[in-house]
């Protein structure tokens, strides 16, 4: 099935079964392997990426509902100054790094998109709300306490 | 919210005001309040770091394993289907291992693939590997290889096993004696099940056949050279055709301890054989039913305690369920029966402890290694003793705790860097125990208030949620027991290149603890250098010395000891001969003496002896203290338990990173609360009923509770920077503070982990079965108040003659 | 990665019809079931599957003559932010809410939890509380089968092979007071171990105690207390034309403890989960009751 979608702003078009999952498409077929695959079962959401603005796990998504979609991955997030190898980290990205929201990193990629569908959705600071938006984002090093406080930094105001 | 302090009898000769030190404040004379952000952070947030099945090998095969669908048979054949082209693929089984058949550890005991008439000894045990070039030819192959097999009369009751992995007996003073002095006698019998390390990244092991006729694998792993000696052995391998390189790590908590060593053995022999790469990366349901799990423990108390509080006898018996293979587990009991007691001055006790062999997957290393299970047994029993006596749970524990001076029951003396009292008191203080427990003990139900009949709510309405606060004590050895490190011998080395770099070369792992910042940060401070001037060389066994496995809260303390003593001898040698700062002078030395190279071997510290053999003397080079008071909501109704606030006090020596040391503490606090509430593995005929993650439950972050860490320095001498370890610490001391918030809650002593409302509910009567203890048979039923009773426990569950002090010595990799 | 089953992509419901017609596919629409399932552990994936994601008839919530009337393809994020499922099924919009996390509610629908026929589908005893018909079409037209009469056994439905789920009406909930409670695993993520919703009609609370008088039209729905989604008819009985009394509670929780037959799972026991369902239909009424 051919598949045209844009990728972080890029256009990609691919032909490919069109049962096969988004996950494999961006880690194998576009070679973007910042998404993770965590359990293959919309458990963990190591895999989780922003279609059409929702925050989905890449894992649960066919292809075939992906054509004319966009996609944002955590390969999307830090903007690369034109001209400069070096990239610059977003907000978010800042703030996991000073509060010491990644430990091993395996979910980081997957919380970071569900905290940016969080954010671009107009949530701010509320430690509840935050907790309520990664829910679907397990994370087994940081007992998410940093990663709270990382997100509500990025949402304006320090928590609580 | 942090709070750092010193403790209180830091000072000596005198009791100094506890110093707080607020986030971002900097403390003359000590470490910065912040540590330089994670050195390989940006890449972890940008998806550039390569895990193992990010890392992409042109023309690379694809893995897979066949398993045992039975626990325990006879393995007749492996027949391959007539129809299949076998051409395409290839098939390795037991026959094709060039080396011993052998998983290298401990013992020697587990395969790397059950031979044909070989024992099949638990459920998804490896028979039989397969590679293809794609994934759907792969699919086709597996289903084209059948197995035969014989059933045989499978073992699942550790305490009916008459197959021993390890015993122990540690005793002191006179048991007798102290029973004899005792004013109440407390008998309890408690029971925790597996609990699955889930670290977020499954196990995933890629091997590349080398021109040398060797094989370089490249993987999630904790131990580089764990696999190395595996590879060499099983592969007939020397030392530089057998080559381990870590991939970016996602999680490892123990279950990349020794597993990985297996799957590198089968990536490898698949590799060899299609001379081509090979992937083997496990889907969530491969590494639940496969690799190892904490182990499932029977532990039993008898205590005697006079009116006071004061503790006069604890006999004490530890069985654990080794599962199929004795992989670490003699060292897991040894460190679970060396805590048994829990951190607490008591002149007579007898600690016996076993581990037996059943017919499941086996059990390894899982943070905390064996101490969670035997320090929730001893906690639960103080505070079932506290109940008992009528004493505070604060006050009993400020009673025994250990202080400088103690001996424990193996003889050590505790001589310094001893801050239970602290940590008790700091936790208790930012809690607010004693107030809060008064409010919970205000707004209990009174006994007899709710109708437990059929259907009907226990509570009134008024009183349908219960709060309830808990408080637990914990210690924990910093880094090997025993001899262990002695034994080990590990290098680091602190390089400073012919170009003039400063590079780290150790073998210890980044799998999200720190490793990759800490190290650069005290290698900079001892060299007097900026942080960012400070590189660290790949964890590759071809490039780095053998600094050890990273396990056992071993990294910070012991090789980051050695990192500093290398640095401390590079930046002497560098000033003797430049005459400068070595700062100033680095660079121009490096030039004109090309590469410089320091090797630092492990030291005994100084002091520090201990026995193998009579199981006597200094068990630990010095020990964590970690005190946690957890709040509880209980849905009387459903049982239905909501941890809401942690706080969590740990010493941990001197705070190398503020950060990265308070990330431990909460991580390890929430798989202590998972431990304690929700995580539960279930087994049907030896195999793991819970083998996904819809099954096998971890708390979210709406489960998590607040937690705040508090961090408490007492410098541990014979390093040099004064660190004990942090990171297996706070998984001690959280399921018991749930467990006893549950009881204030509800006043049902719960004695099995999980405390899952199905537990809860049956132990306040509204149900009339309660549930089967997670994978051990049920036994005896739970303690019991008695006085004076002086049965033997449980008579001839132990199969040594009684009160003979036999251990068994320790060998091969510790901890 | 998982097999990769044939799909089929239909761009109208009459297309889709065609395809099912011609042979047995697996519809799919969030993925949040049917992905799952093509790895092959759980068990065999679908052969063929069709992909109905893009069939913008099944979509949209919309008030007729006081019926409300949900496309099967209603994710539970649309559910959750719908004004009119708000005002008029809060409880269906509650059950949402406890499915899953974000990820799960932006992509699974009504149409999916009610084919998928899960015993602990979350919405489905608010479906069978709130008397909810199942409308379902195929080539050979549309038919309703009202929510009580759609999950015949283990994980199966009234759908013939041909059919689709296409979207479930609601009667005019006016007047009617509906309660939903989940007992999970955990507190977000979690499948059930029991799940219940009480609809009733407030009788005039002739006495003017504010019980709001007799019940009628008592519904009880439950799931993962059976091996399909069931109206717990004895205790219904019990529950109609009775007020929320201490000893209708009483009776009724009985009733509902005798009348249920759960199993011991890797969830939770039989024993809880009899005795926590009639504790929290308990609570319901108590709390109805106000005493």
């Amino acid at each position: 099935m051919n598949i045209r979608m844009l990728v972080n702003g890029a256009p990609a078009e691919i032909d490919v079964p069109g049962s096969r999952r988004l996950l494999d498409v961006l880690r194998e077929d576009l070679g973007l392997t910042g998404t993770k695959e965590g359990c293959g079962e919309g458990e963990c959401g190591a895999c989780s990426v922003i279609l059409d603005g929702q925050l989905v796990d890449a894992c649960l998504v066919p292809i075939s509902q992906v054509d004319g979609a966009t996609v944002r991955t955590v390969e999307g997030l830090a903007r690369r100054r034109a001209g400069e190898a070096d990239r610059e980290l977003d907000e978010l990205q800042a703030a996991f790094l000073a509060a010491g929201g990644a430990q091993c990193g395996i979910c980081t990629p997957g919380m970071l998109m569900a905290a940016r569908a969080y954010i671009d959705g107009g949530g701010g600071p509320d430690e509840e709300a935050i907790r309520e938006a990664i829910a679907g984002n397990l994370c087994r090093c940081t007992g998410y306490t940093k990663i709270v406080e990382a997100i509500a930094m990025a949402a304006g105001r320090p928590a609580v | 919210m942090t709070i750092r302090t010193a403790p209180r009898t830091a000072a000596p000769g005198g009791v100094a005001d506890a110093l707080l030190v607020h986030p971002g404040e900097v403390v003359p004379g000590r470490l910065k309040a912040r540590g330089p952000l994670r050195r390989e952070g940006p890449e972890k947030l940008t998806g550039e770091a390569k895990y193992a099945d990010d890392l992409v090998f042109p023309g690379a095969w694809f893995g897979a394993t066949i398993r045992s669908t039975e626990p325990h048979a006879r393995l007749m054949g492996v027949d391959l289907d007539d129809g299949f082209d076998w051409s395409k693929v290839v098939v390795v089984t037991a026959a094709d291992i060039p080396g011993e058949n052998i998983v290298s550890l401990i013992s020697d005991d587990q395969p790397v693939l059950v031979p044909v008439g070989g024992e099949i000894q638990h459920q998804a045990e490896p028979l039989v590997l397969v590679a293809a070039p794609d994934r759907s030819t792969l699919r086709a192959a597996k289903r084209a290889i059948r197995v035969r097999t014989e059933r045989l009369e499978p073992v699942f009751d550790p305490l009916a096993s008459d197959h021993v992995f390890a015993h122990y007996e540690i005793s002191s003073g006179d048991l007798d004696a102290g029973f004899a002095e005792a004013d109440l006698v407390l008998e309890g019998t408690y029971r925790v099940g597996h609990q699955e390390q889930l670290y977020i990244e499954n196990n995933a092991m890629i091997a590349v056949p080398r021109e040398d006729g060797g094989v370089a694998v490249h993987g999630s792993l904790q131990c580089p050279y764990y696999i190395h000696k595996a590879l060499k052995r099983a592969l007939s391998l020397d030392d530089v055709r057998a080559q381990v390189i870590q991939a970016e790590t996602g999680g490892g908590f123990g279950g990349k301890e020794e597993y990985p060593s297996i799957l590198a053995l089968h990536a490898a022999l698949l590799a060899l054989k299609c001379r081509k790469p090979v992937r083997m990366i496990y889907d969530r349901h491969e590494d639940i039913a496969a690799t190892t799990k904490r182990h499932p423990a029977i532990v039993t108390h008898r205590t005697g305690v006079k009116r006071d509080g004061t503790l006069v006898a604890q006999d004490i018996e530890l069985v654990m369920d080794g599962g199929a293979y004795c992989t670490l587990t003699p060292v897991v009991l040894s460190r679970g029966a060396l805590h048994a007691g829990g951190p607490y001055r008591c002149a007579n006790v007898r600690i016996r402890a076993r581990a037996t062999r059943t017919n499941t997957p086996p059990n390894g290393a899982f943070r905390g290694f064996g101490a969670p299970q035997t320090e929730f047994a001893a906690e639960t029993q103080l505070n079932r003793l506290a109940e008992a006596l009528d004493i505070d749970p604060l006050d009993i524990r400020r009673r025994n705790v250990y202080r400088v001076g103690d001996t424990t029951p193996t003889g050590q003396v505790l001589r310094e860097s001893v801050a239970g009292e602290e940590v008790l008191e700091r936790a208790a203080e930012a809690a607010e125990f004693e107030r809060m427990r008064e409010k919970t003990a205000r707004s209990r139900p009174p006994a007899g208030s709710g109708d437990t009949g059929n259907g009907r709510p226990l509570a009134s309405a008024a009183a349908r949620k219960a709060q309830g606060i808990g408080l637990a004590l914990a210690w924990h050895g910093a880094g090997f027991t025993g001899s262990g490190e002695v034994k080990l011998a590990s290098v680091a080395s602190v390089e400073l290149t012919g170009a003039g770099e400063i590079r780290i070369l150790t073998a210890s792992t980044e799998m999200g603890q720190g490793t990759k910042t800490i190290f650069p940060q005290l290698v900079a401070d001892a060299l007097g250098v900026p942080y960012e001037a400070v590189t660290i060389a790949p964890q590759d066994t071809a490039v780095v010395p053998d600094s050890g496995p990273t396990v056992a809260s071993r990294t910070a303390m012991v090789v980051g000891g050695l990192c500093i003593k290398a640095a401390e001898r590079l930046r002497t040698q560098v000033e003797n001969s430049t005459g400068g700062a070595f700062a100033d002078t680095y660079r121009d030395y490096a030039r004109s003496h090309g590469a410089t190279r320091i090797d630092q071997r492990f030291e005994p510290y100084p002091g520090v002896q201990f026995d193998d053999s009579t199981y006597r003397g200094d068990a630990y080079p010095a020990y964590g203290w970690a005190a946690c008071v957890a709040e509880v909501d209980v849905d009387l109704d459903t049982g239905e338990v909501a941890v809401t606030n942690v706080v969590a006090a740990d010493d941990i020596g001197r705070v190398i990173h503020p950060i990265l040391a308070e990330g431990q503490v909460e991580g390890g606090t929430l798989q202590a609360v998972g431990y304690a509430t929700i995580e539960e593995m279930k087994l049907v005929d030896g195999r793991y009923l819970n083998d996904r993650l819809a099954t096998y439950i971890i708390p979210t972050a709406l489960d998590a509770p607040r937690i705040t860490s508090i961090l408490v320095e007492a410098p541990f001498s014979g390093a040099p920077h004064g660190a004990k370890g942090v990171g297996e610490l706070p998984m001690d001391v959280g399921a018991p503070a749930v467990v006893a918030a549950i009881h204030d809650a509800t006043g049902a002593w719960i004695h099995d982990l999980p405390a899952t409302p199905e537990r809860i509910l049956a132990a306040l009567g509204a149900t009339t079965t309660p549930p089967a203890p997670a994978s051990v048979s049920p036994g005896a039923s739970a303690g019991q108040v008695e006085k004076k009773v002086e049965e033997p426990i449980r008579r001839g569950t132990d199969p040594r003659p009684q009160g003979r002090t036999d251990p068994q010595p320790l060998r091969g990799p510790q901890d | 990665m998982p097999v990769e089953p044939p799909i089929e992509v239909p761009r109208t419901l009459v297309e889709a019809f065609d395809v099912l017609a011609s042979a047995p596919h697996r519809p799919i629409a969030g993925g949040t079931d049917v992905m799952v399932q093509i790895s092959g552990e759980i068990g065999p994936p679908p052969d063929r599957m069709i992909d109905l994601w893009r069939l913008q008839e099944l979509r949209g919530i919309r008030l007729a003559d006081g019926v409300l009337a949900i496309g099967a393809l209603e994710t539970y994020t649309d559910i959750r932010r719908s004004a009119l499922c708000r005002e008029l099924v809060p409880a269906l919009v509650e059950a949402a809410a406890t499915i899953g996390a974000a990820q799960i509610q932006n992509r699974g629908t009504l149409g999916g939890n009610i084919a998928n026929a899960s015993p602990a589908g979350d919405t489905l005893p608010v479906l069978l509380a709130l008397d909810a018909t199942i409308v379902v079409g195929s080539q050979r037209g549309e038919r309703s089968i009202p929510a009580a009469d759609f999950w015949i056994a283990y994980r199966r439905t009234a759908l013939e092979p041909d059919e689709l789920v296409l979207r479930v009406l609601v009667p005019p909930p006016v007047g009617r007071e509906i309660r939903f409670r989940k007992i999970g695993t955990r507190r977000a993520q979690a499948i059930s171990k029991v799940v219940m919703a009480l609809a009733w009609r407030p009788g005039a609370d002739a006495d003017g105690d504010g019980d709001g008088g007799a019940w009628r039209d008592v519904r009880l729905g439950l799931g993962s207390v059976a091996e399909r989604p069931i109206r717990a008819a004895k205790t219904e009985a019990v529950l109609e034309g009775a007020r929320p009394t201490t000893e209708t509670a009483d009776r009724a929780a009985e009733t509902l403890a005798g009348e249920i037959q759960p199993i011991d799972d890797v969830r939770s026991t039989a024993d809880y989960r009899r005795v926590v369902a009639a504790r929290v239909l308990h609570r319901l009424i108590r709390d109805a009751g106000g005493w």
